[in-house]
């Protein structure tokens, strides 16, 4: 038989048609909406007059959009509130499950996926929105999609797309202290670009990312899409069994079984071939933080940043617009760059072990008072487990207070904007031109980097105070 | 979602020759709350196009007089991060038909084709010549013809052919989407969901 990489067995389990001359008709598992990419796919089946063909493979929940205090009264924003109003309605129409604002399973779309258990091995996962990558750390083929998707699945559980090339990334060896999930995205990243994975599909392996928690997984597959890459994937193992077992919608009894020894299954077979194939020592990775305005601009954090020699055309001018935004200078070193906001949260790291991570590092310190601090869970389960291990005793001794749940200053669509010409340290995914917000300046860090920042008031390597 | 049907387009371009365009830039966040699809345009390029005022940038290409057209020229890995179909939505409300890059992110080259704007992928070396004739002359015109799959730059003659797959092709020519096929299809699906 012929030796498959794990993303080939999830595919081309799913094909339906292969179109002549043009893309796999390919099924869709779990689809995951929000207000934000939905309104206009709903707007497109009244229009051809079609109901959603599987109601029950779709899951909805408001968080673009949503403010991160006060959850319990009308949204502010006309816009927003009428976006979060029209996703209700749309799924009372249809029959899809809604999660409203402060209910349990409300939360940033791609952290209630695997808390609920709707995340698993061997499934094809797609939403509305690019980082739905995160659920392939549970062995999936996950992927963001436009609107025009959004309804084609919604009305047909399939969407078009053709195959995707294969990249596998592998990280050997342990990582350092203070390096994290997030340093090993941003690391990759900053080698292959943010075009690099353009065209593929990547499965990360080797001892380093084994090692990874769940949480940690997603982080790492949260951030392929700003490779360039579609996704990025973890083969299943016991760490993923472990976290999938007992969920909401995992399977259970005999039918857990049978899924197990299904999921075992999942694996690269030797001798599988990778369009393209990078290795990395998990040794060389610090931890790191980005100086520019796209996510491969990203240096170790006791680094300088680099300078234009080489460079020429539109290669160099768009460097130097981007270091102009930043304020930053070829050669300047990060450590001590002036900080004014720290955003710990996210789809990439607003999960309960950022949160344990954070409050660790701040436990016994105090923040800095040139920072402004929002700490914004990903989930309502994510906030409701800070409270209960007592991580929100620790914040606020340290002088910070707790949010509520949603994508917050990530994209800045709510009341959450860092101010023009401000520099956040982010644990998000995007350091893009007003990103964070018009005008904001974002440097993209793990929790650790941004809790050091937060307490000591300017950008730190966060293994100092370890 | 409707469009015009795709054929032959000759017009001048616009030149946007900036690397990494990401979709925050194409459409920032703060625009995405509409529920209906209309009036993207005005806010294309919105933070490069407008001061905060709302008055126009005057250095920005497109509030510069001296460029119009159907046809928008940018540098490589146009389109890059979020899936916000708005993106392509934005730019073919404003009135373009066709981008062209040396390299386009695969979210947005999708949305796009899912849209009737048309990703025109170049070599570097060909971009940088479209590039050189808009700045020796704004006037400049270009053809595009997806039948012949060819992009022409007329003051030079020179010309490239690029790549589409032929079911997109198809699909653009005849102004269908990829929903009208798929609705087709229902018994085929629902047959492959028992198997």
């Amino acid at each position: 038989m012929e030796a498959k990489t794990l993303f080939d067995k999830i595919w081309d389990a799913h094909v339906v048609e292969q179109v002549e001359g043009g893309p796999n008709v390919l099924y869709i598992d779990r689809h995951l909406i929000h207000e934000v990419t939905s309104p206009v796919a709903f707007l497109g089946l009244k229009t051809r007059g079609l109901k959603v063909f599987r109601p029950d493979k779709t899951t909805a929940t408001p968080d673009h959009n949503v403010p991160t205090q006060e959850q319990h009264l009308s949204i502010k924003d006309e816009l927003s509130r009428n976006q979060v109003e029209m996703l209700k309605k749309n799924c009372a129409e249809h029959g899809i499950v809604y999660h409203d604002l402060q209910s349990e399973g409300h939360g940033i779309v791609h952290i209630i996926g695997p808390e609920m258990g709707l995340t698993q091995p061997g499934m094809t996962i797609v939403c509305g929105d690019s980082h739905t990558s995160t659920h392939g750390a549970f062995g999936a083929i996950a992927f963001g999609i436009g609107t025009s998707e959004v309804e084609m699945v919604l009305a047909s559980q399939c969407i078009m797309q053709p195959k995707p090339k294969k990249m596998r990334i592998t990280v050997n060896g342990e990582l350092g202290k203070g390096v994290t999930a997030k340093d090993i995205a941003l690391y990759i990243i900053s080698k292959i670009s943010t075009s690099g994975g353009t065209g593929h599909f990547i499965e990360y392996a080797g001892s380093a990312i084994t090692g990874l928690s769940m949480e940690g997984r997603m982080t790492l597959c949260n951030l392929s899409i700003e490779s360039g890459a579609r996704g990025g994937m973890i083969a299943p193992d016991e760490t993923t069994f472990n976290y999938v077992k007992g969920r909401q919608f995992a399977p259970k009894g005999e039918e857990w079984e049978a899924a197990l020894a299904k999921w075992k299954e999942l694996k690269t077979d030797d001798g599988a071939v990778f369009d393209t194939e990078y290795t990395y020592d998990a040794a060389d990775i610090e931890p790191m933080i980005t100086y520019g305005t796209n996510p491969g601009m990203g240096i170790g954090v006791t680094h300088q940043i680099p300078t234009t020699e080489g460079m020429q055309g539109t290669d160099k001018s768009t460097y130097l617009k981007s270091l102009q935004y930043m304020g930053y200078h070829e050669g300047d070193s990060m450590k001590g760059k002036q900080v004014d906001y720290v955003f710990l949260g996210s789809c990439t790291n607003g999960r309960i072990e950022d949160f344990r991570a954070f409050a660790n590092f701040v436990k016994g310190k105090q923040k800095a008072p040139n920072v402004n601090a929002w700490l914004v869970p990903g989930s309502k389960r994510v906030e409701t487990q800070i409270r209960e291990e007592g991580l929100v005793d620790i914040l606020e001794a340290a002088g910070f207070e707790l949010r509520q749940p949603g994508c917050s200053a990530c994209l800045a669509m709510n009341e959450d904007k860092i101010p023009e010409g401000k520099y956040a340290v982010s644990t998000t995914n995007r350091n893009f031109e007003g990103r964070q917000g018009p005008g904001s300046r974002t440097m993209l860090a793990s929790p650790l980097t941004a809790a050091a920042a937060a307490v000591s008031g300017v950008v730190t390597d966060p293994r100092e105070m370890m | 979602m409707a469009y015009d049907k795709f054929s032959v387009i000759n017009t001048p371009a616009v030149p946007l020759p900036l690397e990494n365009v990401d979709t925050d830039q194409i459409i920032p966040a703060r625009f995405l709350k509409a529920v209906e699809r209309k009036g993207f345009g005005d806010n294309l390029f919105r933070d490069w196009r407008y001061e905060k005022d709302g008055s126009p940038k005057a250095d920005f290409p497109l509030n510069d007089n001296k460029y119009s057209g159907k046809i928008l020229v940018a540098g490589k890995n146009f389109g890059s991060g979020s899936s916000r179909e708005h993106a392509a939505w934005a730019i073919y409300d404003y009135g373009f038909r066709v981008v062209v890059s040396s390299f386009f992110a695969d979210i947005f080259k999708g949305n796009a084709l899912n849209n009737g704007l048309l990703p025109v992928v170049v070599s570097p070396e060909f971009l940088q010549k479209i590039f050189d004739a808009i700045e020796k002359d704004s006037d400049s015109t270009f053809e595009v013809d997806l039948e012949k799959q060819t992009f022409t730059i007329a003051s030079t003659g020179e010309s490239t052919e690029f790549e589409i797959n032929p079911y997109k092709k198809h699909c653009l020519k005849n102004g269908l989407d990829d929903i009208d096929y798929l609705v087709a299809m229902k018994d085929a699906i629902a047959e492959f969901e028992t198997a």
